[in-house]
């Protein structure tokens, strides 16, 4: 919620650059004084996990553009290079990684966060689709970098993916092809191809800083959702974010290292394919084409309908579906926990989503295409059927009366504005 | 554009090799007479793709065996070797390969089967694998392109 500012410059300097650029009182303003819910859960500390994850990506990933040669003769034996002579090349290269897997872990939690708690309804949509751009851009980033080592998992990825626009031939002969082409600088997937895409992954990373910029702004016009649903009525509804949400971010963020230090110390191939320890040669198909895991389940509904035409408009159409999910949706109440009948249909659709990951890494047979097409019915079902239509139908549980209620029980918060003896909502005194 | 010349002298009756041309391979067969009567033998109507899909050809040019060779020259089958579903390239050229149902090339992708024209007869690949501009330059040399 945008209020009044309290930051007050402590010296002559500070007040001196607050009449010229007020950095520090956009700071103070945004993550020091901001007002968050006392109740939010461990479900909102993805924000900064993914903040962290870009950052952590963008750095690792310039080191690696000072040794790395995008060129298709040089590029995977460049890579082995850095996992073997460059000074800590061995720690910075899988960090990139499993830096690109731990990041779309913590954007699909997020994501279902969002979905689970109704924090895409007014007044927060541009948010929601903002963040629907920042998935796009990091899904084209991932396929992009994913290409870059040349191994032979990057280059039939890279030809299977960019030879989905040739079924533009459907709609207008020749176009398909042409794109085709062009996007490949040649007649087939090779070094014009490579050098492209990596400048393209060097550029989307800072479009993707961007986007998450305009993304914070608008979260910080609108103030958080929390786990009830309910506005910021009453100061007593909120904490300042410094130290509070901060902490928790913090320590989120140092619970999210483990499992991203144990896979690059441990096992940092674990989630990438063996396939790709093959240097790419266009004369060889691997038996099973594969993308990384975190792009499983749109493989699994382009590979689920028939044509061609169709499977890549279902695979797009699953993304661009989440744009309009603010207006899909009808309920009045916001949060799944007070939704009792959504929330099931909630826990499907994750159940959905994993079931088509699973689906998409398996071949193209029977009877893993029935179960593909089955739950990616499922799929857009919960969008275009179980949003509209529960929203309506539905009658929710009882809400508290508002947030400070929710934490404190009842009897508490009930609007008077009071704050209780012992709630502290600023740092201790002493 | 990016042609290449190609001699045919050491493919003898029965084999096949491939070739690099504009960065994708190109498969050369030397047909049998058994594979071009198969080819022959077939109903043009009955097949998925009924287009020539030859790029010396008009667009509508049937899918006929003919009308995928040289005239004269009908066994040496120049097709560009790869799936016209999402681009692997199909089994056949060696020996020891699976061929597919009908004798031709199998993809192991998704499993398309092609014929000995190199026509699409079962699977999910939309259109017979192309056949490339090319000319005889005398009768062991082709060129591609």
């Amino acid at each position: 919620m945008s209020g009044h500012s309290t930051y007050e410059p402590k010296s002559n300097t500070a007040k001196w650059f607050d009449e010229r650029l007020p950095l520090a009182r956009l700071v103070h303003d945004s993550f020091v004084a901001f007002p968050t819910p006392r109740n939010l859960n461990y479900m909102w500390t993805f924000g900064g996990i993914l903040s962290l994850c870009l950052v952590a990506q963008i750095v690792t990933g310039i080191i690696l553009a000072m040794h790395y040669v995008p060129n298709d003769q040089m590029a995977f034996d460049s890579v082995q290079a850095i996992k073997r002579d460059v000074n800590y090349g061995w720690l910075i290269q899988p960090m990139h990684a499993v830096g690109a897997s731990m990041f779309f872990i913590a954007v699909y939690l997020h994501i279902f966060r969002g979905l689970y708690y109704g924090s895409y309804k007014a007044p927060r949509e541009i948010l929601w689709i903002l963040g629907v751009f920042i998935f796009l851009a990091m899904m084209a980033t991932g396929f992009l970098g994913y290409t870059l080592p040349w191994g032979q998992m990057s280059f039939w990825g890279a030809t299977v993916i960019t030879n989905l626009f040739s079924s533009l031939d459907g709609v207008i002969p020749g176009m398909g092809t042409a794109i085709v082409t062009w996007l490949w600088g040649g007649f087939a997937v090779g070094n014009p191809t490579l050098n492209r895409f990596f400048s393209l992954h060097y550029l989307l990373p800072f479009v993707i800083f961007g986007i998450v910029i305009l993304h914070v702004w608008a979260l910080h016009v609108v103030g958080q959702n929390n786990p009830t649903g309910l506005e910021i009525k009453q100061p007593s509804d909120a904490v300042p974010m410094y130290p509070y949400a901060i902490t928790k971010d913090l320590f989120a963020m140092f619970v999210f290292l483990i499992p991203f230090a144990y896979f690059i110390f441990i096992m940092p191939d674990y989630l990438g394919h063996a396939d790709n320890y093959i240097p790419a040669d266009p004369l060889v198909t691997p038996p099973h084409i594969v993308p990384e895991w975190y792009f499983l389940p749109f493989y699994a509904i382009l590979r689920a309908i028939p044509s061609k035409l169709g499977g890549v408009v279902a695979m797009l159409a699953a993304i661009i579906v989440l744009v309009f999910i603010p207006w899909l949706d009808t309920s009045r109440v916001r949060s799944a926990k007070y939704r009792p009948i959504f929330r099931w249909f909630f826990w499907y659709f994750v159940f959905t989503c994993l079931a088509l990951g699973y689906l998409g890494a398996m071949p193209a047979e029977q009877p893993y295409i029935f179960w593909a097409q089955f739950f990616t019915f499922s799929y857009f079902a919960f969008f275009l059927l179980v949003m509209p239509i529960v929203g309506i139908i539905e009658t929710p549980s009882r809400l508290p009366r508002s947030i400070t209620e929710s934490v404190l029980g009842k009897g508490h918060g009930g609007g008077g504005g009071q704050v209780p003896a012992g709630a502290a909502t600023g740092p201790e005194k002493r | 554009m990016a042609s290449i010349e190609v001699d045919l002298s050491p493919v003898k009756e029965g084999q096949a090799i491939t070739v690099m041309w504009r960065g994708k391979p190109v498969f050369i067969r030397n047909r049998t007479a058994e594979e071009i009567k198969q080819a022959n033998a077939v109903d043009v109507k009955t097949l998925i793709d009924t287009r020539a899909d030859n790029a010396a050809l008009p667009e509508a040019t049937v899918a006929t065996d003919a009308n995928r060779v040289v005239k004269g020259k009908e066994n040496w089958l120049v097709l560009v070797g790869i799936c016209t579903h999402l681009g692997c390239i199909p089994k056949g050229q060696s020996i020891a390969d699976a061929k597919g149902d009908f004798g031709g090339w199998f993809c192991p992708c998704h499993g398309s089967h092609y014929d000995t024209s190199g026509r699409i007869r079962k699977g999910p690949a939309p259109r017979n694998m192309d056949i490339p501009v090319y000319s005889f330059l005398s009768d062991t040399k082709i060129k591609v392109g």
